[in-house]
């Protein structure tokens, strides 16, 4: 299977952020991207929209519901909201939206800052095996993976898609 | 108390992560730097509205202070709360060992009110090296301070202060005053620098009070505070504790002001932009000047603020270490 390019996806992504979730916006939208991959994307977004408000960005670590399995991932990055939340206009961005559980963590952290009025979400890819009910609303491509095989982008110069295989 | 397992080897679960906390030693750099790093991270919760997190939430923290220490004890119940753990601080002098039960008894019936993790103080040195031996295999120990063996999360606090204001640690000078003979912090904090891989890391105090096992340590050992201060990044203060005086060590509490308190004029002697720590609390006018103490340059109450973020990265690291041993999943 080959993966396609990055740089593709994300004008048709900045296009669709334009022209179907900025009608939406009352006022000018924030922007937070999700540690790694999503913070990656969100600063190559946040330049192509020329967005005012400066860059957030999250590390979701704290918030797994996967900690008990799991433990803690050990390069946990800090989160930096540099804007009040509250009252704001949100848009989340992630690479790969899988089980939606990062989704479920993202927002969890995010009113801990304070209640937003609004909170888009727009991912990469979007693997339709859903746990949860969360739907992106801007997707740059949806993929059809076998059930153990995952996406990995890699970054941040250049942005590559690879594909993982299951361990054998 | 004979430990049979090293303490910086029980603290390691099988794949070298962290399931208790006793002390710095043989901490890897790594390690060292990922506590720190994650203590980075907790730093910005401190900024959130909600200042918690869900990460530990369920578990049961139980604070156990043979000794007490106020800011040691709620420093780490404000951590373990904004990770949102249930915690319970038990005051020994109240509880039922001063009715005679063994502290074996009573860990045993902590436990089986199904506590996850035991954060001790005790005076006598290997308590919650002790302890961390006969738990459940689930529940994490931390050390508090133990004797005049260890604090390590007051040594990590100190380096997290340290690396937040001065960088990188190979190319600092760091100097440690006062009495290290009787600093459980001292003996950490000299772990830790140079697990960190410190430029260099001296001792300056009488004779009487430091201990010639920290030249073994990798410590310079110093016995004038000119010579000592000469060029160094950071000045560590510790407190000197007046009831050490008794026992003949020091002349008297003058003398060893005179001597090696910190004033302007002997913190001169160090880089002009050096900062002056100490673990509290603080002797104004026994070995620190309230000039000094409340000058730009100290950064003591910064050092307490940071320490709520290091205690919660330890918390969580060491309950991670104990939980990863358990099932393992994989998601998106």
């Amino acid at each position: 299977m080959t993966m396609p390019d990055v740089a593709p996806l994300l004008d048709s992504m900045a296009r669709a952020i334009e022209s179907r979730l900025a009608p939406r916006f009352p006022q000018a939208p924030a922007m937070v991207g999700i540690h790694t991959g999503g913070a990656w994307l969100a600063r190559q977004l946040h330049r192509q929209l020329g967005l005012q408000q400066p860059l957030g960005l999250m590390d979701i670590s704290f918030y797994r519901d996967d900690f008990q399995g799991k433990g803690l991932h050990p390069q946990v990055k800090p989160s930096n909201l540099p804007f009040n939340v509250e009252g704001q206009h949100i848009i989340l961005v992630d690479d790969v939206i899988m089980s939606g559980r990062t989704v479920r963590a993202a927002l969890n952290e995010l009113f801990d800052y304070g209640r937003p009025d609004m909170v888009s979400l727009v991912a990469l890819v979007d693997l339709p095996r859903r746990e949860l009910p969360i739907q992106p609303d801007v997707i740059g491509i949806t993929m059809d993976l076998q059930p153990q095989q995952r996406i990995k982008l890699t970054g941040p110069d250049p942005l590559t898609l690879t594909l993982i295989e299951p361990s054998p | 108390m004979t430990p049979s397992t090293p303490p910086h080897r029980l603290q390691l679960n099988p794949r070298g992560r962290l399931q208790h906390f006793l002390t710095t030693e043989g901490l890897s750099t790594e390690l060292l730097t990922e506590i720190l790093d994650t203590a980075d991270s907790f730093v910005s919760v401190g900024k959130q509205a909600v200042k918690k997190v869900p990460l530990l939430r369920g578990k049961t923290v139980v604070n156990l202070f043979f000794e007490a220490s106020t800011r040691t004890r709620t420093t780490f119940e404000l951590a373990a709360k904004r990770l949102s753990a249930d915690v319970l601080n038990i005051d020994i002098s109240t509880s039922a060992t001063a009715k005679g039960e063994s502290l074996m008894d009573m860990l045993w019936n902590l436990e089986a009110m199904d506590s996850d993790m035991f954060v001790v103080r005790h005076q006598a040195s290997g308590a919650p090296h002790f302890i961390a031996e006969h738990v459940t295999p689930t529940v994490a120990v931390i050390n508090a301070g133990d004797g005049r063996h260890a604090h390590p999360t007051q040594a990590m606090l100190d380096m997290y202060t340290i690396r937040r204001h001065k960088g990188a640690f190979p190319q600092l000078k760091v100097a440690i005053v006062g009495d290290v003979l009787h600093s459980r912090v001292a003996r950490s904090q000299v772990h830790a620098l140079r697990g960190l891989n410190v430029g260099e890391v001296r001792v300056i105090g009488p004779k009487t009070l430091i201990p010639h096992d920290f030249a073994d340590l990798g410590a310079t050992l110093h016995y004038d505070m000119a010579q000592g201060l000469k060029d160094v990044d950071v000045v560590i203060m510790l407190r000197l504790q007046r009831e050490r005086m008794e026992s003949a060590l020091l002349p008297s509490e003058s003398e060893f002001y005179r001597l090696y308190g910190l004033t302007q004029e002997k913190l001169a002697f160090a880089k002009p932009d050096a900062i002056v720590m100490h673990p509290g609390p603080i002797n104004r006018g026994v070995e620190i000047e309230s000039s000094v103490a409340d000058s730009p340059r100290s950064v003591i109450l910064q050092q307490v603020n940071y320490g709520i973020a290091v205690r919660m990265a330890v918390l969580s690291m060491a309950m991670s270490g104990q939980n990863e041993m358990q099932t393992v999943t994989g998601e998106q």
